[in-house]
């Protein structure tokens, strides 16, 4: 393993046991900062240690022990009585405990706002600085550090404990957790790679932290499976729809990977929204796609989650097996008039039924709710193709 | 932890008249149910928002004006303190106040000195 990988698979536990021990984000965060900074710095030139993890614990222990101290003096000197913390920083040093997952619920509790949520997640656990957070969601990198400062004052001020919740509380607690990874997954989805691989890599965790949780399985299979298209998704920077994609380009390892984290989900009874989800990426990459079968499993899903976004991915997959006018009763009965992918699939099938000047409207209000980038181009593209065709019946794809 | 929960009213109060008088006397158990919940420390009853007055003073004259700072449906409705382990712990609690459910709300404000 290089020192990053080691750095990479260490951080979030260490990170998570110093506070386990200490109580305090900030100082356990400050002092594995330093541990890691004199890891970096050693170990190039003396080696890396046996035992990296126990080496990085002791050393940050001794760095918070030191802080306490130095803090506690200043108190004394200014007068102020401090009593709540002992300056011997206890710690048994031949077991750590891995706190990640207690961590993660910490990160992910509904009273702190979810853009908090997501940044402490990468942060603390995924080891991403806040310099390359807030590259990744393009926001300022003093907005992330404030939004971050905030969180973790939250976190102290109002209580939130570091802990695994009871099991009344879990399976809440859990779908926010996933819904955070998700929504990470998502945001890499459009492109920025390091979001994804970084959804995958804390899925992933989560999988050996709650091993027997289907739903935890089904996210991961889910995101490995659509993330084994990313390389086909645009050519030269330009979206590529399903059908068109080359899939002797799909990443197979991950397609396999995906599917045997399914498997398990299965096996452990899983049914839920990220399992069904999972299903339906699983059956996208195969050939031919059976859309009857999507288009149950959505309608599945919609029943889980009665979210009208779901009720439209049924609608294509419908428009697939049953016609572009099966699908389009679906779209027509959904409201969602602000979403843009609502406006695209009902150009899409307007256009395949050579309905045009329909088709045209549908693009065109889609493209207002598009900001610029590849979608948009795509749609562009779409709207120019429609502009050199007339009548019925003359898109060859309106007869699949 | 010691928290103060705040209680607004919403539209909680009108809900609440139409209920049956059979859910209404479940109403009145359940805030009686809340004051004799272990940390809680109730606050006297808090009266109607359209009874408050508002003093404000600017450029030392005194301003006092009928009604709450905010508006009648964002008023504070009802105060009571918790001592409790953690903000789970003081979520439970606000989920069995019946504003909650009646179109209301509970805020949860841990107590402490930021000044």
């Amino acid at each position: 393993m290089t020192l990053d990988e080691v750095f990479r698979e260490e951080w979030g536990r260490v990170l998570a046991t110093l506070i386990g021990v200490l109580g305090d984000f900030d100082l356990a965060e400050d002092a594995a900062q330093e541990a890691f900074a004199i890891a970096a710095d050693h170990w190039p030139r003396d080696g890396v240690p046996t035992n990296p993890r126990a080496w990085l614990m002791t050393t940050a222990r001794n760095r918070a022990t030191d802080r306490i101290r130095r803090d506690r003096a200043l108190a004394t000197k200014a007068g102020l009585l401090v009593t709540d913390r002992p300056v011997e920083v206890p710690m048994n040093t031949s077991a750590f405990p891995d706190e990640r997952l207690e961590l993660i619920f910490t990160c992910c509790h509904p009273a702190l706002a979810l853009g908090a949520q997501v940044a402490l997640t990468l942060r603390t656990l995924g080891g991403l600085t806040t310099d390359e957070i807030a590259r990744a969601f393009l926001i300022p990198e003093r907005t992330l550090a404030q939004r971050l400062v905030r969180a973790k004052r939250k976190i102290k001020a109002a209580g939130i404990p570091f802990r695994v919740p009871p099991d009344h509380l879990l399976r809440e607690r859990l779908d926010a957790v996933l819904a955070v990874v998700y929504l990470i997954f998502n945001e890499g989805y459009g492109g920025r790679d390091e979001l994804a691989a970084e959804a995958i890599w804390l899925g992933r965790a989560l999988t050996e932290l709650l091993p027997d949780d289907p739903e935890v399985r089904g996210l991961l299979a889910m995101m490995l499976l659509h993330d084994s298209r990313r390389e086909t998704r645009f050519s030269d920077g330009e979206l590529v729809l399903l059908g068109d994609q080359d899939r002797s380009r799909w990443n197979t390892t991950q397609i396999a990977g995906g599917r045997a984290e399914f498997d398990r989900a299965i096996a452990l009874g899983g049914r839920g929204p990220y399992v069904l989800q999972a299903a339906i990426a699983s059956l996208h990459a195969e050939t031919p796609c059976d859309w009857a079968q999507i288009a149950a499993l959505y309608g599945e899903l919609t029943h889980l989650t009665a979210s009208p976004v779901v009720e439209l991915n049924r609608a294509i997959a419908v428009a697939e097996t049953e016609g572009p006018e099966a699908g389009l009763r679906i779209v027509d009965r959904l409201g969602l008039d602000d979403f843009r992918y609502l406006h695209s699939t009902k150009a899409e099938l307007l256009r395949r039924l050579g309905r045009t000047d329909e088709a045209r409207d549908a693009y065109r209000r889609a493209r207002e709710l598009t900001d610029d980038g590849a979608e948009r181009r795509f749609l562009e593209r779409r709207l120019t193709e429609l502009a050199g065709t007339t009548g019925l019946g003359s898109d060859p794809a309106a007869t699949q | 932890m010691k928290y103060i929960m705040v209680i607004y009213q919403g539209s909680a109060l009108e809900r609440q008249a139409a209920l049956t008088e059979e859910e209404q006397k479940q109403v009145y158990a359940d805030y009686q149910g809340i004051n004799e919940t272990p940390g809680v420390t109730p606050m006297p009853p808090m009266g109607l928002p359209e009874n408050a007055t508002t003093v404000r003073v600017e450029g030392g004259r005194t301003l006092t004006t009928d009604g709450p700072f905010v508006g009648m449906k964002e008023a504070v409705g009802g105060l009571f303190i918790l001592e409790a382990d953690d903000i789970d712990a003081a979520i439970e609690v606000a989920s069995r106040v019946p504003a909650a459910r009646y179109g209301g709300a509970v805020e949860i404000r841990p107590s402490e000195v930021h000044w």
